[in-house]
């Protein structure tokens, strides 16, 4: 072992030598020059590159009071329209976004926090339309079915299958909470209904 | 229209939404004709990544037709067939100034640690994407391109980011002739990674990851060297061994967030949210590679902190190198590389699935069932 090449002067020799690897494998060495790499250097200042016809884009209308990062000077000029916030979770994230950078970890906290009560929000709300949430199709679950599920698991040697069993947990946690809830809500009310009869 | 929404974690569904409207003068609407689901979705599915709100259309890899541009638009018009850059970009700013398409300082006014992605989240911008009918593309003289007459719409989506990407993290490695390159992932973009390392001069390409056909997919496609990490106790020994002890010179994290390999690591990462992700992968990046090795991260984390291992990386003298793929850039010279047959993106598409299917899919892709490794989406399949 003392004639290791790593604990000497020498690199490890590869099986392949350049040549060889360049009659096996098309294109080997194509961009061996790192002058034919698009991103070499890393910043290259060629504004005329882009197809930008302005110094300062024309500014978006803003139709709502928009959200924005404080590290911001003011609201870009252009900006997503998806998804106003609103109810709780817009009330946390505006919050968020309004009190923290982005440097400070109780910003990302409140906005997965806010993700959180907005599919709770959400999945409540969806009770009273005609179209409910519906786990099982929208978990895409079929597809374990028509897409060899049990095959695509089993005897493959995969390092997912002992924590998948998690995923179900995590969608169905927050109905079978929301049931306990309002169990415990109805049975109170019940509860007081007699108490006030007697 | 028809177009996916996001109901909450690991739920999504098709709604009929409004067809998107010109919202600035240099917008275009595209009439979607083809999209993927990249890996990276799966972080917005599985409600990882901060302010993903209920409602929000995912899609960043998409082509399509353009349907109606804005009155500042000068170099698309209606009926072009489009191809169109996960990122979204000014072309004016900065950083956009500077050929750093994916750090634009103008279209995200929620993070200024991240420039605008389509359907990728509020931190992203707040933008829906293209696993729709109908996408709003700003800054359509900037992004778009037209597809070349002699390209598949097929290869045309997969250069929109994924290939772009995996082509990126092998430039981010430094390569120099016969270096020793392991990729972490065998994914889309960690096979055309493994691709890309030979173009730049490679002499060994090795690929880890657990799923074996995966791995089969890596010895065909990218010719590479290939390991599965469960067959050995510690895949890091493993890769010093095979290295004659070195390491290897460049290491390419292209798994990200929902890495797996430690069950700690991917509970507090990707299914408590406790950190920015799962960084086992690129922790074996950092122990894997050698002294004064260079790690590319292609992988996506979240903007939490992640327990990595900065203390090895800095003992070791490491150069970490990582970014969001500028695609644009890269465009001009992955085409040549396609028409000279060097690279044919679509190789690894496995699977055409109808928009109205998008759950399946999702589960599809999520669960790495029925030998998944790249889902398109039909918007209109008939």
């Amino acid at each position: 072992m003392t004639n290791l090449p790593t604990y000497t002067a020498q690199k490890p020799p590869n099986a392949e030598s350049s040549e060889q690897l360049r009659a096996r494998i098309p294109g080997w060495g194509a961009d061996l020059d790192p002058n034919d790499r698009p991103s070499v250097p890393k910043q290259r200042l060629d504004p005329g590159a882009t197809g930008a016809h302005w110094e300062f884009p024309e500014r978006q209308p803003e139709k709502w009071p928009r959200e924005r990062s404080i590290e911001h000077a003011f609201l870009t000029p252009v900006f997503g329209t998806s998804c106003p916030p609103k109810g709780l979770s817009g009330a946390i994230r505006k919050f968020s976004y309004r009190r923290y950078s982005e440097g400070r970890a109780a910003h990302w906290l409140l906005l997965i926090a806010a993700d959180r009560v907005d599919a709770w929000e959400a999945h409540a709300a969806s009770l009273l339309t005609t179209r409910p949430d519906n786990p099982i199709t929208e978990t895409g679950l079929r597809a374990e079915i028509s897409h060899n599920g049990l095959g695509s698991r089993f005897g493959q040697k995969r390092a997912d299958t002992i924590h998948q069993v998690l995923d179900p947990v995590i969608v169905g946690a927050p109905w079978i909470l929301a049931c306990g809830l309002a169990w415990r809500a109805v049975r109170s009310l019940r509860r007081r209904g007699r108490s006030a009869r007697a | 229209m028809r177009a996916m929404v996001y109901r909450g974690p690991y739920k999504i569904r098709v709604e009929e939404k409004d067809v998107p409207q010109i919202e600035h003068p240099n917008d275009a609407i595209v009439k979607v004709s083809l999209a993927a689901i990249c890996g990276s979705d799966l972080h917005l599915y599985h409600g990882m990544m901060p302010d993903t709100r209920v409602g929000m259309t995912f899609g960043h890899e998409f082509v399509g037709v353009v349907h109606a541009v804005g009155p500042s638009v000068r170099n698309l018009k209606p009926g072009d067939r489009v191809m169109v850059p996960f990122n979204i970009f000014c072309g004016s700013c900065y950083f956009c100034a500077r050929g750093l398409y994916a750090n634009c300082h103008n279209v995200n006014p929620n993070a200024t640690a991240v420039g605008g992605i389509y359907g990728y989240s509020h931190t992203s911008g707040g933008y829906d994407g293209g696993q729709a009918e109908y996408v709003r593309v700003p800054f359509a003289d900037v992004g778009p391109a037209l597809i070349p007459d002699w390209m598949s719409e097929e290869d045309a989506v997969l250069l929109t980011d994924a290939l772009a990407t995996g082509y990126f993290g092998a430039q981010l490695g430094d390569i120099v002739e016969g270096d020793v390159v392991v990729v972490f992932g065998a994914g889309p973009v960690g096979l055309y990674a493994a691709k890309s390392a030979w173009l730049m001069g490679a002499g060994r390409v090795i690929v880890i990851d657990h799923l074996e056909y995966r791995l089969a997919k890596a010895r065909e496609f990218a010719h590479a060297e290939t390991y599965n990490f469960t067959d050995y106790d510690d895949i890091v020994v493993h890769v010093k061994k095979i290295t004659g002890h070195l390491g290897a010179d460049v290491a390419i994290d292209a798994v990200g967030a929902e890495a797996d390999g430690n069950l700690l690591q991917h509970i507090t990462g990707a299914k408590l949210k406790l950190q920015g992700g799962s960084p086992i992968a690129l922790n074996w990046a950092i122990d894997g590679v050698r002294k004064g090795g260079t790690i590319s991260v292609m992988g996506a984390y979240g903007p939490i902190f992640s327990a990595v291992k900065f203390g090895d990386a800095m003992n070791k003298g490491l150069t970490l190198r990582m970014n969001q793929c500028p695609v644009k850039r890269q465009w001009p010279r992955l085409f040549e590389h396609i028409r000279n047959g060097y690279l044919k993106p679509s190789d690894i598409i496995t699977h055409r699935i109808p928009l109205e299917h998008i759950a399946e899919a999702y589960h599809i892709f999520s669960a790495k069932l029925d030998g998944c490794i790249k889902p398109l989406i039909v918007p209109d399949a008939g």
